[in-house]
């Protein structure tokens, strides 16, 4: 006997489908505790490592005046200035990882299954999309807990604040990584492209180091680098001290994201 | 209506680095509700392409079809929905287990809930994988996993179950336990079911068989029809010189001689009493005879002059593999 399938509103299925490629990806972070450990050590490798080394070792490179009390006006040290942007790096980098699952789903022919399941190839890039930012929220959020050892007071309300946001962020950039994968075929390509594009975006987003003082050819790329706004917004709520107004981080992080989602959203849908 | 899959003119034309290849060149054909169809041909024949096209994976460069009654260019997602699919190459998530692998399948296809648990447990119990259904599908022999391809396939209950070379690197044992669910399936569900293969001992159980090569379906019958194109039985000798043999063969019997080294062989009506007399009038020297049923084999060669063998052999088919990268 046959039973017939209940087939539902368009809509509703391709929610349904957005969640249930969410899931996978959210499910399969979890499973793998030998990424969520790797990608935890790296940024605090450079969090206290590099921080610490710099921080202490070269302060003269940082102030003005050697009686200065403060490395930048409220900010204590060097460490507490780096590590809103460490925070950055670490959704950076899960997100434009967690995008080569599409390049891995196409490897072991997955991608197939997904693509030719009933539901809308915007709905395939919008659930990849957001399994991986939460994914690299969550890896986010995992930084936290490196606040009391450098000194940075938290609140309940701090951390409130942190969760949206560290979504918004990582969906901008998970949009970017997937715009990019799902016109790549080779791990190895995508990996070199990714390199090309994440550590210049690290470097020129104000992470490491102020954004006052630079030369004008670096101040402009500083400033159409949209992970410059992700810091400096993350820096704004972490420890209280800004470059750009807040509203216009916003508008830049979520007109990226946008921009990117409609480029992943293209790319799927290309059917030859 | 009796016609599940109907198929006009369709024309596959990719583009590659030096120009165009065409992998479809015209197929036109109609699969039967509730039948066993079957594809037949070499590798690069354009199989995989058609499928393809028919699940919506690829956009025909020219032609029309229905599935279901859906038109496929103008309504994917029922088409889609009336499918159900197992790939040449694997799908499944390893790093899944075998039903979070149906479970995401269910919700993909946005199976309701209730039926959902149900319907799981029954095509796990089919495929007889119930025991392992909780172990990361890595784990899974190739045979299993084709298995649980099959019953993520039948999950949603699809009107067409394609089976992309569903034994494709499998052991003849594996093979025949496939080949035993695919016989179980068609008794059970009310489904049609659609098959590629380069085997002929495969092709040999469906109800009808096109053979298709180089894009084009060059025979559409069922086997026995197409056997029957073969006039008669197979009859196949060993000589000291095939030379004269082939030359007296053609000349006294007005028939083709083959070459299939160390012998020679041709095809005559009612052989086993054809025999005796020809070994009787026969100016050359025989030192074996055989005769037999003609296969599939020899209707692909008598349609193709080629030995779809030796296709196979060809192991580096470039236009394969650049079809394949297509539809990933």
């Amino acid at each position: 006997m046959t039973v017939l399938v209940e087939m539902g509103s368009p809509l509703q299925r391709n929610l349904v489908g957005v969640y249930t490629i969410w899931l996978r990806e959210v499910r399969k972070f979890w499973r793998d505790k030998s990424r969520i450990i790797g990608a935890t050590v790296q940024p605090a490798l450079f969090l206290l490592l590099l921080g610490t080394g710099i921080g202490r070792g070269i302060p003269q490179a940082f102030q003005v005046d050697h009686g200065q009390q403060e490395f930048l006006p409220g900010v204590k040290d060097y460490l507490t200035f780096i590590y809103p942007g460490i925070i950055a790096m670490t959704i950076l980098f899960t997100a434009v990882f967690s995008a080569i699952s599409i390049i891995w789903d196409r490897e072991i022919g997955f991608l197939k299954e997904v693509m030719v399941a009933p539901i809308s190839r915007w709905a395939v890039a919008i659930g990849k999309t957001l399994g991986g930012s939460t994914v690299a929220m969550l890896q986010g959020c995992l930084m936290l807990v490196f606040a009391p050892i450098i000194g940075v007071k938290l609140t309940v309300f701090t951390i409130l604040t942190l969760l949206p946001l560290l979504l918004y962020i990582s969906f901008s950039l998970t949009a970017m990584g997937i715009a990019a994968a799902a016109r790549m075929r080779s791990m190895q390509g995508f990996t070199v492209i990714m390199n090309f594009l994440t550590l210049p975006m690290f470097f020129l987003s104000g992470a490491m180091f102020p954004v006052g003082g630079l030369p004008p050819w670096m101040d402009i790329l500083v400033r159409i680098n949209p992970l410059t706004y992700g810091v400096d917004i993350l820096r704004a709520v972490v420890i209280g001290y800004n470059d750009y107004p807040l509203a216009f981080d916003l508008y830049v992080i979520g007109f990226f994201g946008l921009l990117m989602l409609g480029l992943a959203v293209l790319a799927f849908s290309e059917r030859e | 209506m009796t016609e599940i899959i109907e198929v006009e003119h369709f024309q596959k034309v990719f583009k590659t680095r030096t120009g165009f290849y065409t992998a479809v060149r015209d197929v036109s054909f109609s699969v039967r509700k509730g039948e066993l169809f079957g594809f037949l041909g070499p590798n690069g024949a354009g199989k995989t392409t058609t499928i393809s096209i028919l699940c919506t994976l690829l956009r025909p460069t020219q032609g029309r079809a229905t599935l279901n009654g859906f038109d496929i260019l103008k309504n994917p997602h029922a088409v889609r929905q009336s499918i159900g699919l197992v790939f040449q190459e694997p799908s499944l998530d390893e790093r899944l287990t075998a039903r979070e692998n149906l479970e995401f399948h269910a919700l993909l296809y946005n199976i309701p809930r209730a039926l959902r648990r149900e319907r799981i447990q029954k095509m796990l119990a089919m495929m007889e994988l119930e025991m392992r259904q909780h172990e990361l599908v890595r784990h899974f022999s190739g045979g299993m996993k084709r298995r649980l391809e099959i019953a993520r396939g039948l999950l949603h209950h699809p009107k067409v179950l394609f089976l992309d070379e569903p034994t494709l690197g499998l052991d003849p044992q594996t093979r025949s336990y496939i080949w035993n669910y695919i016989q179980e399936l068609k008794r059970e569900e009310e489904i049609t079911l659609f098959l590629t293969t380069h085997h002929m001992d495969e092709a040999e159980n469906c109800d009808r068989i096109a053979v298709i090569d180089h894009g084009q379906i060059i025979a559409l019958d069922t086997p026995d029809g197409l056997k029957k194109r073969i006039g008669g039985d197979v009859i196949y000798l060993t000589t000291l010189d095939p030379k004269a043999a082939k030359d007296e063969i053609t000349h006294r019997y007005r028939v083709q001689v083959h070459e299939d080294p160390p012998g020679i062989y041709f095809e005559m009506a009612n052989g086993a009493e054809f025999i005796p007399g020809f070994i009787r009038e026969a100016g050359f020297k025989i030192t074996s005879i055989s005769v037999r049923r003609p296969t599939l084999e020899d209707v692909f060669l008598k349609l193709t002059g080629r030995n779809l063998r030796e296709e196979l052999s060809d192991s580096l088919n470039l236009m394969k593999i650049h079809a394949r990268k297509k539809i990933r």
